[in-house]
């Protein structure tokens, strides 16, 4: 889409070769928060980008409950009532206990702002590209889709993770998870404790590698084939022709993805936490 | 793909996102939906309550109109039951009094022959005397005659 743009993000002195293209698309505006840079660095981008998305969409949310009305609700109302009936259903088949009190609304926040964060990958490359190019000059790098970097989805898996530890101890006691760590899934007896805590710790890692590396994976991609579709509008009318229409077919398309790898990350965030409240 | 403080800025604001729904979004929702909720519950209880209120009103109604009826039809009869006392007892009055006045009648009658009959006997025998003293004045003394006219006089 709009990848008649391409020229434009990178015009003038640069001679525009398809690894550069690609490569200035998935550079993040990166900044360094203290001396020596390495781990301290920031993406600006994927910072302000998802911090103001969860604003607009959370925000949005809340003006709508805080004026909620048991009586007639208006049409806003009822879209947002819609939304929450969704995720309350979902966390109710999953998870019995006090719901209200903290997953199912973890569970809304999840969903909308890893949705409103896939979303950005409907905005065509290139515009983004453009204006950035039009405030920053034209090396300024930006990339819109927070959940295509990798610190991100770590980011929320990790918290999942960590508060999943939490209700673990907080549900069985710190002897409880530690006895679980040991005598889950094969038993008590002490010759199965080995196996137990190896298999316990290859689940605690890969719960969060999978959990963030799919949504990554997913949106990363996408993201490449925007590219690869934009890349093709250099060889020409013919190319960017194409390159539009099959662009148009894997944004409809993607509309699908973004939709479904927010309500899988939610389900697992769900998942995991519900799996946390059992005991074996 | 670097991780970087990226992340750790990712975590803080997924944390206070979640503190905002936790705290400001869900609350509202869940309690305007609840109560929507129990008050369309309520008001569908109230409907069923009210048919079923109707339905016993109904069947009491008429029960009490099937038991108005049969009372109705008790008096009904009670009343000619004593209609027709009533009036049989009233028929016995009456030929108990009508036999009374009839006897009453009788005696009278019968008092009244009597004394017509004293009345009579006592005249016959003055008329007769009258008669035999006009037949007899000439051949007969009364004196002498008055004790055989006052046997006959008995004698009627």
């Amino acid at each position: 889409m709009a990848t008649e743009h391409a020229d434009m993000a990178q015009h003038a002195e640069h001679t525009l070769t398809p690894a550069g293209y690609i490569e200035h698309h998935l550079s993040f505006n990166a900044h360094p928060v203290a001396e020596g840079a390495g781990f301290w660095t920031l993406h600006v981008d994927t910072f302000v980008m998802s911090v103001v998305l969860g604003l607009i969409v959370m925000g949005l949310i809340w003006l709508v409950a805080r004026k909620a009305t048991s009586g007639v609700p208006s049409k806003g109302q009822a879209f947002v009532e819609l939304v929450f009936g969704f995720i309350d259903d979902q966390v109710k088949n999953i998870f019995h206990g006090n719901r209200h009190s903290f997953i199912a609304p973890t569970a809304l926040t999840v969903f909308l702002w890893v949705f409103a964060m896939n979303s950005m990958d409907f905005l065509p490359v290139d515009w983004v590209a453009s204006i950035v190019s039009f405030f920053g000059g034209e090396h300024a790098k930006w990339r819109a889709v927070p959940t295509s970097d990798i610190n991100t989805t770590f980011a929320l898996a990790l918290s999942v993770w960590i508060l999943m530890i939490f209700f673990a101890i907080k549900v069985k006691g710190l002897g409880g998870w530690i006895h679980e760590l040991f005598c889950a899934p094969f038993g008590s007896k002490i010759w199965v404790w080995p196996a137990n805590f190896m298999f316990n710790l290859i689940e605690y890692v890969s719960k969060p590698l999978s959990h963030s590396l799919r949504l990554f994976g997913n949106m990363y991609a996408g993201e490449v084939i925007f590219l690869l579709l934009g890349l093709w509008a250099a060889t020409g009318v013919t190319g960017t022709i194409a390159g539009a229409i099959l662009g148009a077919g894997w944004s409809i398309f993607h509309i699908l993805i973004v939709a479904l790898q927010a309500f899988i990350f939610m389900m697992l965030t769900v998942v995991y936490l519900a799996m946390a409240h059992e005991s074996h | 793909m670097n991780i970087n403080f990226t992340l750790i800025a990712q975590a803080i604001a997924f944390a206070v996102l979640i503190w905002f729904t936790v705290k400001f979004v869900w609350p509202p929702l869940l309690k305007a939906i609840e109560t929507r909720q129990k008050e369309i519950a309520d008001g569908l209880a109230a409907a069923a309550d009210g048919r079923n209120a109707l339905e016993a009103a109904a069947k009491k109604s008429e029960v009490t109109l099937t038991e108005a009826k049969q009372k109705a039809s008790e008096i009904i009869a009670q009343a000619e039951k004593r209609g027709t006392q009533i009036i049989e007892e009233a028929k016995g009055n009456a030929k108990v009094e009508g036999d009374r006045i009839v006897a009453g009648a009788k005696a009278e009658i019968e008092q009244e022959v009597n004394r017509a009959k004293e009345g009579l006997r006592a005249q016959v025998s003055t008329l007769a005397i009258a008669g035999a003293e006009k037949i007899l004045r000439k051949e007969i003394d009364a004196k002498a005659h008055s004790e055989l006219l006052a046997k006959l006089a008995a004698e009627l």
